[in-house]
This record gives C-alpha cells, sequence and structure tokens, in this order.
C-alpha cells in the first residue's frame, strides 16, 4: 500500500519534472512557427544541423539486404613501390565522402620521403598530394643532399583493432562495428578532439563546417555494399589493396601472402589493419 | 611550420581554453586543499583564511567547466557526457567527478556558513529575509546542531582531499594517458598537475588574503602568512623537482622522441619554459618565500616578498599548463616537424573571452564574501567591555 503510494508520488514527480523542462522549448517549436514564419524557417534550417550532418547522397545501388557484418573481417595493403603519387585517391576520396576541400580536413592523404645516403630522411605531403608535389630542385633542404631512395607513402585510417581513438572518446560517439571499421556518429559527437590527440597516425580532424570529428571510413558505405573503397577504385597503379581478410582468395590476403610487410608504429600497439610493404626507413 | 608535419595536424586543436581549464581547477584543488590543512591537520595558524579558502574554491569550482564549453565543437551536446558516459574514456570521468565535488564543496560552504545566515536572517526584514531564509534552507541553530556541523565539515573536509587530488590528478591523466604524443605520455603528469595545482592554489590565497585585508583595513595575520608560505616553499619544492625530474629523465633516456623534445624546449619553448615557468615562476618565487620565511619581525617586509612572489607562482603555473598544453601540439606526430602557433585575440578561445573567464570567479568570490562575509569573528565592542561585567566585586 505504501510502495504503491510511494510510486504514485514518484510517478507524478516524474511527470511534472519532464512537464517542466520539455515545455518551453515544445512551446517554442510548436507555437513559434505558426507566429513568425522567419521562425519556421530558421527551424527548418537549423534542423539538418541538429541531427547532425546528413549521409552524402550515393549513386550507388541500394543497400544489400543479405549483409552479415559478422562475416566480414576488413583488412588494407598499401604498396609504396607502385604509388606514383598522382592524388587522384584523395581526389576521389574527398569528392566520395564530401571532404571539405579548405582547411586541414583529410580522410586520406599521400606523404612523399626522400633518404639520402647517410640515412637523412625528408618528407613533405603539400595539400595531401592532392595538387601534386614541387620539384626536388625547389626544396632548399635537399640542395646538395645524395638522395639514395624516394618513394611515395599513401595513409589513411589504420582501422587498428586497439584503436585508441574508440578508448578514449567520452561519448561513445566514436565506435567500431562488427566488421571492424572504427566510425564518428556525427549525431552525438560532441567536438572535444580527444580522438584527435590520441590518434597516433593523425588519421583524424575536426569537420570544418560541422565541429565533429571526422576520419576516414573505408568507405563503409561502399563496402557493405559489396564496392571497394573509392581511393582503391581510383588509383591507376594497384598500390591501394582492399579486401575481406576472412576470404583466402581476396586481394588483401593476396597481398598479404605475396609481400614483405609492415604495419606503421607498431610500437604503439594499436594493430593496424592497414599493411604496408616497400621501403620502411623513416616512415612515421 | 617547420619540417614534415601531417596534413591534419596544422593547426592547434586544443587551444586556449584548454589551457585555461586546468589553472582553474588548479586552483580550486590547491584553495580546498589550504582550508582542509585547517579543519582536518589543524593547522590552526591558517584559520584567517579556512572559510575564505572554502568560498574560493566554491567560486572556481563553479566556473571551471565554462572553458571547456567554450572548447566543445558542439556544447549543446555536452550533457551526453552525463548520459551515455563511455566507460574506457579517461575523460568521460569528467562531469561525475566535478558533480559530486560541487556537491561537496557547496555542502561544506553551507555548512560552515549556516550558523552566519541564519544570524543574518534573525537581524533583517522583508525581502533580504527571505533571501537568508531560503539559504539557511529553513534550518536552525542550536548547540548540537552546530557541534554535528563542525563534526561533518571535519569529515567532508577529509573526504574532499583525495576528491580534489582525483579532481586535478584525472586532469593530469587526460595528457599523461595519450601515448601518440611523448611530450605529454608520462606517468608523472597526475602528480606534477596535482602539484602545481596546490602550489596555485596557495599562491592565489596569499594574493587574495593581503589583498582583502587590505580592502577590510585589517591588519594581516603574520601568523597565518608565515604558515601559507611555509606550505607554498614546501610543494613548491616537490613540484619543481618532478617537473625537473621529468625532462632530465627524458634527456638521459634519449629515445627517438628526444630529438623533437629537446627542439621544442630549446626553440619553441625557450621564453616560456625556462625563463617563465621555471625562472619567474618556481627558482624565483622560491628565493622571495625564502626570504619572507626567514624575515623576522618585519611584517611589511615578510607581506610584500610573499605577495611578490605569490603573483610569481601564479604566472608560472599559467604557463607549465601553457607548456603543457600547447607545447604538446608544436611538433607533429611524424616526429619531423612543427606548427606555429599564434596567441588568439578575439573568438571562442581568444584572450579576450578568456580573460573574461578568469576574472568571472573573481566577480563571484565577490559576491560570495559580501553575503555571507568569511573572516573570522572580530573582537567587537562588547567585549571589551567584557572586563567590568567580569569583573568580581569588591
Amino acid at each position: 500500500m505504501e510502495r504503491e503510494f510511494t510510486r504514485r508520488e514518484l510517478g507524478k514527480e516524474l511527470a511534472k519534472a519532464v512537464l517542466q523542462v520539455g515545455t518551453p522549448p515544445a512551446l517554442v517549436l510548436a507555437v513559434g512557427p505558426r507566429i513568425f514564419p522567419q521562425v519556421k524557417e530558421r527551424i527548418e534550417k537549423l534542423l539538418p544541423f541538429l541531427k547532425g550532418h546528413e549521409e552524402p547522397a550515393h549513386h550507388l545501388p541500394p543497400p544489400l539486404q543479405e549483409y552479415e557484418a559478422a562475416k566480414h573481417r576488413y583488412g588494407f595493403g598499401v604498396n609504396t613501390q607502385v604509388c606514383i603519387g598522382c592524388g587522384r585517391c584523395v581526389r576521389a576520396c574527398k569528392l566520395e565522402n564530401h571532404v571539405p576541400l579548405e582547411g586541414f580536413a583529410y580522410r586520406t592523404w599521400v606523404e612523399r620521403y626522400f633518404v639520402t645516403e647517410e640515412r637523412r630522411v625528408y618528407a613533405d605531403s603539400p595539400t595531401g598530394g592532392l595538387e601534386s608535389f614541387p620539384a626536388k630542385e625547389e626544396m632548399p633542404e635537399l640542395k646538395g643532399a645524395s638522395i639514395k631512395r624516394s618513394f611515395f607513402v599513401p595513409k589513411l585510417c589504420n582501422q587498428c583493432d586497439n584503436s585508441p581513438c574508440t578508448q578514449v572518446c567520452p561519448v561513445g560517439a566514436t565506435f567500431k562495428t562488427v566488421d571492424g571499421i572504427v566510425l564518428v556518429d556525427r549525431s552525438r559527437c560532441v567536438g572535444c578532439g580527444y580522438c584527435i590527440q590520441t590518434c597516433p597516425y593523425a588519421a583524424r580532424f575536426k569537420h570544418p563546417a560541422l565541429h565533429v570529428a571526422d576520419k576516414c571510413t573505408w568507405c563503409y558505405h561502399r563496402i557493405t555494399r559489396r564496392l571497394r573503397p573509392a581511393c582503391v577504385e581510383a588509383c591507376p597503379r594497384h598500390a591501394r589493396i582492399f579486401g575481406d581478410l576472412s576470404d583466402p582468395q581476396s586481394d588483401i590476403r593476396n597481398f598479404l601472402r605475396q609481400e614483405d610487410i609492415y604495419v606503421l608504429k607498431e610500437e604503439m600497439g594499436t594493430y593496424p589493419r592497414c599493411f604496408y610493404t616497400g621501403y620502411r626507413l623513416g616512415v612515421t | 611550420m617547420e619540417g614534415y608535419v601531417f596534413p591534419n595536424e596544422l593547426h592547434v586543436i586544443w587551444g586556449l581554453t584548454i589551457v585555461v581549464y586546468p589553472y582553474i581547477t588548479g586552483l580550486v584543488a590547491g584553495a580546498f586543499i589550504v582550508s582542509s590543512l585547517y579543519h582536518v591537520f589543524n593547522v590552526t595558524a591558517l584559520k584567517p583564511v579556512a572559510r575564505f579558502s572554502l568560498l574560493t574554491a566554491l567560486a572556481f569550482l563553479l566556473i571551471c567547466a565554462l572553458p571547456l564549453l567554450l572548447h566543445l565543437g558542439r556544447p549543446e551536446r555536452s550533457y551526453e557526457m552525463f548520459l551515455t558516459p563511455n566507460p574506457t574514456s579517461a575523460m568521460a570521468g569528467f562531469g561525475y567527478i566535478w558533480a559530486m565535488y560541487t556537491i561537496l564543496v557547496l555542502l561544506e560552504n553551507w555548512l560552515s556558513f549556516r550558523k552566519d545566515i541564519i544570524e543574518k536572517e534573525r537581524h533583517s526584514k522583508g525581502l533580504k529575509r527571505l533571501f537568508f531564509r531560503i539559504l539557511s534552507l529553513g534550518s536552525d541553530t542550536t548547540e548540537e546542531s552546530l557541534e554535528a556541523d563542525h563534526r561533518v565539515i571535519n569529515v567532508l573536509a577529509a573526504v574532499g582531499i583525495p576528491m580534489a587530488c582525483i579532481l586535478h590528478g584525472y586532469v593530469g591523466f587526460l595528457f599523461g594517458g595519450v601515448k601518440a604524443n611523448p611530450w605529454w605520455s608520462t606517468p608523472l603528469m597526475p602528480l606534477i598537475f596535482l602539484m602545481s595545482a596546490i602550489v596555485s592554489g596557495i599562491a592565489l590565497l596569499i594574493l587574495l588574503y593581503v589583498i582583502t585585508c587590505g580592502i577590510r583595513k585589517v591588519e594581516i595575520d603574520a601568523e597565518c602568512i608565515q604558515s601559507l608560505v611555509g606550505w607554498l616553499i614546501g610543494f613548491l619544492i616537490i613540484d619543481f623537482t618532478l617537473e625537473a625530474l621529468e625532462i632530465l629523465s627524458m634527456y638521459y633516456e634519449w629515445e627517438e622522441s628526444w630529438e623533437v623534445i629537446s627542439h621544442l624546449l630549446a626553440h619553441k619553448l625557450k621564453l616560456s619554459f625556462f625563463y617563465i615557468q621555471f625562472g619567474l615562476g618556481t627558482l624565483l618565487p622560491l628565493a622571495g618565500l625564502t626570504l619572507a620565511k626567514a624575515t623576522g619581525d618585519n611584517l611589511k617586509w615578510k607581506v610584500g616578498l610573499a605577495t611578490g612572489s605569490s603573483i610569481c607562482v601564479l604566472v608560472g603555473v599559467l604557463f607549465m599548463r601553457f607548456n603543457v598544453v600547447i607545447g604538446g601540439q608544436l611538433f607533429s606526430k611524424s616526429l619531423k616537424g612543427f606548427i606555429h602557433f599564434d596567441l588568439p585575440m578575439f573568438g571562442r578561445e581568444g584572450i579576450m573571452i578568456l580573460t573574461c573567464v578568469m576574472t568571472l570567479p573573481l566577480i563571484l568570490l565577490t559576491v560570495f564574501c559580501w553575503i555571507v562575509p568569511p573572516w573570522p569573528e572580530e573582537p567587537r565592542a562588547e567585549t571589551v567591555a567584557m572586563p567590568f561585567e567580569r569583573a568580581e566585586p569588591l
């Protein structure tokens, strides 16, 4: 009897609290647009912003009904011996994923390395390799240096098995899918920047317009439709290899079988699923 | 930009707001520790500032989340940290720790000012009376209730010490736990943050105590200053040792990252680290405070030296926060290049806004002191008449 009473009272109090907190915004949303047309316009403009950025419109086939995330485990390969630094992958990524062209925003980028005979390493990546690279002669630091080797290294998110970014996100806005891809929920991210600080590969950035964290998704919207990531499609040299690690016949498994591979910053203990092959001195 | 910096790293993600945030939380933790020194460890010399330090902690505590909100990309979603915290995130704890600590400090403040509030309620009329009635929550004072208050205050002060340490040690851990950044990633970081917090809190109290005494036209309690100076020297030595140890071990171990860190210290942070943080903020005040402690009866010199040193310490700790937070973002994770940082004057993370943020706690504190003066009772006119009352009949 007493408990019943307590429950009823508690219910009443809760209802009251909900009403008190919820009424003013509800009133603004319900009454505002009717009285002031400008308010309506403003709210309509604001709604997609409040809900988070909408997914970019793609001319893609409809999502696969039978896709089972648990049956896949993706991997990525980068062959730095064949990359020519054309930057088509960077452009394809920016177009496919609506990554802003302005600001410091790269889901993928291409670095150029020069290694001298004395094992000195010079690297650069102006505009992430989007607009090609300056000639060697234009680089004052390379004056008089005898270059032993030069090569290009495409970079992207490593989709680490032990990802520091998902560990530190205070609200759980960045998470790992069942098939092992780290994604950011744009409607939940508070934009604190902790994941950006903690990523050893600097693969994350703050979206200049949305003020939330953003990163490479290996084109999750494509791979779950059995398409390859945009950068892989755009590469004219097959320097980027993508596939399902759980399929022994996949491109990535062939790559792992045939090449001598390494991962970036192994000492960080992040267990990347992006595998590199080629010259590795100085590549960070 | 010098050398090679990853394309996503060309600007500093955590700006001046993140410099100010640990600075303010540090002042809270430090001020609270001073009040606990009196309540828990019976350092009776600190009585003149015991309640004032509690109010100071409260004023700064209420503001310390503001710079964080200013920094967030989407501050309107900050409540998510309370609703759906990620248990593996060090940052997710902030909301809870801050909320619990605020409740504790509020409660301790209320209990220690309850008697004053009720007294004020009795001696006022109308709206003012209603205001104090609300503040006192309708409670009353009896001998027993005051006794109980006292006991609860002592318990809260004791519980508050580890909580103050958690509040600030945790801020250090936020940085210390970033393995991608060699300038931050050290287990010493929480301790360094904690010690510098206590140091800045004590320095702030010395400064504010001297200023408020000037405003109230009351003589400064020499014993209180002497005690504060003593504690400040002690904690400053520990703080300096830890900070120096960190650099020394980095230098001695000479890991891959030392190349970039040594360049950072020798060029990028030369002024703010060696000259301001170590020179002006640590060694100079250490000398000044030692002199102040050694000065015998000359109160003017003692107070002057202590105040000057405290200002130096406060500046030094602010720069320590700058060197950690901004310094850690001035080099690339490629360990091959450096980023340039310009102090922003305007904007959400600019100096103008942050100066306002830093002034807010002081305004709050002034208002608090105006509502409930935290000073120990002065001998009143009645007490002067006491001898006559007590005079034995001839």
